[in-house]
């Protein structure tokens, strides 16, 4: 069988028009909403948004790893292969070029199994490696997610581990099967914040090193804006906006990234009181026929009620809000 | 010199052969707001849950209101004055509601505990505590499992104020909230301390809130303060290697995440 999957691609993932439906309560509900995000072969992209944005259920529809009876439609190619259409093993090298780093490493290691177990399991299971050398290529990649001593890493159990060393794991595991492009979901919110950085250094490293393309997902857009490339901001199941990242955090052109932005505190002043967004984030259920933030929105119109925005092409990057052009104008011209 | 509403004193945990928190002091004044920052096993929790009696201590001493709780109630009576000074807001709502119980008829029960109302005002209690947290009617009458994290971290926090302690603890109690809730409960905070003169303790590891809602800070690691002072002063001009690192380690535009030397020691658990 001919390999599926071309990894010098461009666009290495490009998803189009996206929407996915759950069964929640014995009703079909949607989840995501005409979702379309590209990430280029090393390229580092954020996806960031609060809870039930559908930011999780975006990363497992790229390797089809969705709750069952969940309905697809829309398109996504990975490497110009069309994801839906991958059978047995092509789905397997799937999801090996494309592995997954979760928020929590305990939840996703068998705690009575060693180290040296998880990470030799996947190489030795195909009955292609035998035990010394899985052991030897385990240590190598250890060494190259900054754990030193990996000998003796292979021996020790995860409860024996911290989580950012655990989380480290996790990564070299990930890099064990040649990827591609790595999906990181939170990867660094359940740890310390020098450990968070520790982390980040790693993968920030291996994305240099390797030409390692990545998906972050992270509620935090700020440290979204420090290391990708393009940030994506979604919202109640769509992208509110796609930029890159730079301009994103100082320009934002959606009233919604400019909310989130204004709501998180700042490291370097007091503000007397955070500017606030009234209501609490939407699932893409929730949401009402036209704009999804309508309800929230400071900047609303009638029209934004009635009609759903596209995302479409401004400034550079990708906007769906029905006022974005004129908010632009509004802020880069100010009344005299 | 204004009296502080909660000192503490020499304080120390040890457990087994570990030092949890060792010789640690610090005061609190009278609707001040002190946070305590640091990683996890800086101790800084376990030094909330002494102060709450949650952990006896090892050694040391602390005073809330003017009376001593370094050794646990003798009664119940002792326990609920206690509770009426000292109140904790934990991480997790979802661990510390009751889903069997409307958020009404939570804080009518620490209403009917704490304070002498009757049901007519307990009533008109409850409502204004919903108000001054940001809950609507339908809200207060709803189950727990009804409610979004937020809400439910409002809920705790309005149940917490329903005991008017003088003194309330907030461990990483937003830490856990989405930034749009997040900056409501914030706000929310600074209005009741403003409100009714309550004194903070708050527990985070998260800098830029610690610099919303602070106005002195602690910096504790390995159950040890390593800088105080005045949060703004802290937090521009850190003297501390530890604090200059905790800075150093919060992300923003043109930050580069560092490998940091020596981090094995540290890891190697």
């Amino acid at each position: 069988m001919s390999d599926p999957i071309n990894r010098r691609m461009s666009d290495l993932l490009d998803i189009s028009g996206l929407t996915v439906r759950l069964p929640l309560q014995g009703l079909p509900r949607t989840v995501l909403s005409q979702v379309s995000l590209r990430v280029g072969a090393g390229e580092a992209v954020g996806l960031v948004g609060e809870s039930g944005s559908g930011k999780s259920m975006t990363a497992r529809s790229i390797v089809r790893l969705l709750p069952t009876g969940a309905h697809a439609e829309g398109s996504i190619r990975f490497g110009g292969a069309d994801v839906a259409a991958l059978r047995g093993p092509a789905l397997r090298e799937l999801r090996r070029r494309v592995p997954m780093v979760f928020q929590d490493p305990r939840a996703h290691i068998n705690p009575v199994r060693t180290v040296g177990d998880f990470l030799t399991e996947a190489l030795r299971a195909h009955g292609r490696t035998p035990r010394r050398a899985a052991e030897e290529r385990a240590v190598g990649v250890l060494e190259e997610v900054g754990v030193a001593g990996g000998r003796r890493r292979l021996r020790q159990y995860p409860h024996e581990l911290s989580g950012g060393l655990l989380q480290r794991v996790m990564i070299a595991a990930a890099l064990l099967t040649e990827p591609l492009l790595l999906l990181a979901d939170e990867p660094t919110t359940a740890l310390d914040v020098t450990t968070q950085a520790e982390v980040m250094a790693v993968l920030d490293e291996l994305r240099r090193e390797r030409g390692l393309a990545m998906l972050f997902i992270t509620h935090d857009l700020e440290l979204a804006a420090a290391v990708c490339d393009r940030t994506a901001v979604m919202y109640a199941g769509r992208v509110m906006e796609v930029r890159a990242s730079a301009l994103l955090h100082q320009h934002p052109l959606h009233p919604y990234t400019t909310a989130l932005s204004a709501a998180r505190p700042r490291l370097d002043r007091r503000a007397e009181r955070l500017v606030t967004t009234p209501g609490r984030p939407l699932s893409a259920f929730e949401a009402p026929h036209g704009c999804p933030f309508a309800p929230r929105c400071a900047h609303v119109r009638q029209r934004c009620h009635d009609t759903r925005p596209d995302l479409l092409p401004l400034a550079g990057g990708q906007v769906a809000c029905l006022r974005a052009e004129e908010l632009r104008q509004e802020r880069a011209v100010p009344h005299e | 010199m204004s009296e502080a509403i909660l000192r503490v004193e020499g304080l120390r945990k040890v457990f087994g052969q570990a030092v949890a928190v060792g010789e640690v002091s610090f005061s609190l004044p009278p609707a001040g707001a002190l946070a305590v920052v640091g990683e996890s096993g800086s101790g800084k929790t376990t030094v909330a849950r002494m102060i709450v009696g949650l952990e006896r201590p090892t050694a040391g001493h602390v005073t809330a209101c003017g009376r001593d709780r370094s050794q646990p109630a003798r009664s119940a009576r002792e326990r609920r004055r206690r509770g009426g000074e000292v109140q904790i807001v934990f991480q997790d709502p979802y661990a510390s509601l009751d889903p069997r119980q409307s958020p009404a008829a939570a804080l009518e029960e620490v209403l009917r505990l704490h304070t002498a109302l009757d049901r007519g005002r307990r009533r008109a209690r409850v409502a204004e505590l919903a108000d001054l947290v940001g809950l609507d009617e339908r809200q207060m009458a709803a189950r727990p499992a009804r409610l979004s994290g937020g809400q439910r971290q409002r809920v705790a926090i309005a149940r917490a104020l329903a005991a008017e302690p003088r003194i309330l603890i907030l461990d990483e109690s937003v830490a856990a909230l989405d930034v749009s809730i997040q900056a409501q409960v914030l706000n929310v905070l600074s209005q009741v301390r403003e409100r009714t003169g309550v004194a903070y303790l708050f527990i985070s590891h998260d800098l830029a809130v610690v610099r919303q809602v602070s106005d002195d800070v602690i910096v504790m690691r390995h159950g040890a303060i390593v800088e105080r002072g005045p949060t703004g002063r802290v937090l521009d001009a850190p003297e501390h290697p530890y604090t200059r690192l905790l800075r150093a380690s919060v992300p923003g535009p043109g930050w580069r995440p560092a490998r940091r030397i020596g981090q094995e020691a540290k890891e190697t658990r």
